[in-house]
């Protein structure tokens, strides 16, 4: 679209790192009303180190200071934090613009109208399922009636845009018309993400991803509707079936987006919470940026990358080989095949794996449903001798 | 184009980067980069110049490069990253 300098690609300059994100997460808190079957980080419940409003701020004067112009604001359910608001409030008024994703539990009315009224705030609902079977099977009970609610709302406060975010499962797939429709119903646009094992997303991947026809099927559907669906750039790993998907196609991680965690780590992105990818803490001296700048992962992250097993395929160039975290939570390594690698590799390599057990990821703070009080009473009487 | 008068918009920031800038709206949210440290000086400059084509003189454009920065321009306008100084 605009001059470059001759013999360089964006892509080429973007994986060498640039001075502050373009793209950063921040997981405000761990603590989620709900227990979605495959949530990335594991959420449930809020952990006590939690970074608190002062730290938070302090994080939102240097992502000022960065240029950082917006944020994904993440969780867990983000808007359970008592603080979440002045936090947001806080965010605009430092010109670091705001964009959240909730499941909808809290966007009432009055909440839909104050979102509307903000300029620099987006919203994106979740939603597994264009009907309330296939979202309550992955997400809960109620889920869909709960985040239906919400569209409504905004859709009445005038919010014209908002997005309806979903990932893709062998259950929804056949669904990508009906997710338009919804889309189109509440004036919000669709952007549809890859399911990752990531979090408790490992329980479920395998039966969960999609296969390699509805992969094919994705495909089509997403260069069809070309950038009328966001995708996060998720999909770039089905740039192997040819034509590339719009978006910068290229893994991003530690070069152009990364993740902060409710207690201020550091991770190359939003699906890799694992100790493997932590790049330090936004409370250690010298703070976000540092961590950005300096930390030796993020400074190999933006080393030239080996292609492995994949150095010899014609596509490595379309699809550079795929999701790192796909191959890390899947037990492969990262220099070969997605396991969703369109030419079948992955699936190959996925049947090679030997019996060493895949990593788990750092952080699991899933609720666990109490110890049944057969095997383990806080109460204890002592029987007669 | 090259003879209007033009600015970044105002609800548009600039950020320098090796390869040249990011560019973004927030109001239609949109991310343009550019892909020139060149195109970025001409960017900068296009307030305090009459025109856009004397802002790419300043900024060192060549004579014979001046098409391609026209339509870089003419791109930027039509997403509102820049807008025309004439019409206020």
């Amino acid at each position: 679209m605009s001059p470059a300098a001759p013999g360089t690609r964006l892509v080429d300059q973007l994986e060498t790192g640039l001075d502050a994100p373009i793209c950063l997460t921040w997981e405000l808190t761990y603590a989620c009303n709900l227990a979605c079957v495959h949530c990335l980080s594991s959420s449930g419940r809020r952990d006590p180190r939690e970074l608190s409003t002062a730290e938070c701020m302090a994080v939102i004067d240097e992502l000022e200071r960065m240029q950082v112009f917006y944020v994904n604001i993440g969780g867990g359910e983000p808007t359970v934090r008592r603080d979440f608001w002045e936090l947001v409030d806080y965010a605009v008024a430092h010109h670091v613009g705001v964009k959240f994703s909730t499941n909808g539990s809290r966007i009432t009315p009055e909440i839909a109208a104050r979102i509307a009224g903000t300029g620099y705030v987006d919203v994106q609902v979740s939603l597994d399922g264009a009907t309330a079977s296939v979202n309550d099977r992955i997400r809960g009970a109620g889920s869909y009636t709960t985040a239906t609610r919400a569209m409504e709302n905004l859709a009445a406060a005038g919010f014209e845009g908002f997005k309806l975010s979903v990932v893709v499962t062998r259950e929804n797939v056949s669904q990508l018309d009906a997710f338009k429709a919804l889309a189109d119903r509440y004036h919000a646009q669709l952007r549809l993400t890859r399911l990752r094992p990531s979090g408790r997303g490992a329980d479920v991947w395998d039966k969960l991803h999609p296969t390699a026809s509805q992969q094919r099927e994705l495909y089509e559907w997403l260069l069809a509707h070309g950038e009328s669906v966001l995708t996060g750039d998720s999909f770039f790993h089905l740039g192997g079936y040819g034509e590339a998907l719009p978006g910068l196609n290229l893994c991003g991680a530690g070069r152009v987006v990364c993740l902060i965690d409710p207690i201020g780590d550091v991770y190359a992105c939003p699906f890799v919470i694992h100790d493997s990818f932590r790049a330090g803490n936004v409370r250690e001296p010298g703070g976000f940026a540092r961590v950005w700048r300096e930390s030796e992962l993020f400074t190999e992250l933006r080393e030239p990358q080996h292609a492995g097993a994949c150095a010899s395929c014609g596509l490595f160039d379309k699809c550079r080989g795929g999701c790192m975290a796909a191959k890390f939570f899947t037990g492969l390594p990262l220099a070969g095949p997605d396991p969703e690698c369109v030419l079948g590799h992955g699936e190959r390599a996925l049947a090679a794996r030997d019996e060493r057990p895949v990593p788990r990821p750092s952080v699991d703070m899933s609720r666990r449903p109490p110890p049944r009080a057969c095997n383990e009473s806080p109460l204890e009487i002592a029987a007669p001798r | 184009m090259l003879d209007g008068a033009w600015r970044v918009a105002s609800q548009v920031a600039v950020r320098p980067e090796p390869f040249g800038a990011l560019v973004y709206h927030y109001g239609t949210r949109r991310l343009t980069f550019l892909k020139s440290r060149a195109l970025l000086d001409v960017v900068t400059v296009l307030d305090a110049h009459a025109c856009a084509r004397d802002a790419c003189r300043a900024a060192g454009v060549a004579e014979d490069e001046m098409s391609r920065y026209e339509q870089a321009l003419a791109t930027l306008a039509g997403s509102g990253m820049i807008v025309s100084r004439d019409a206020a």
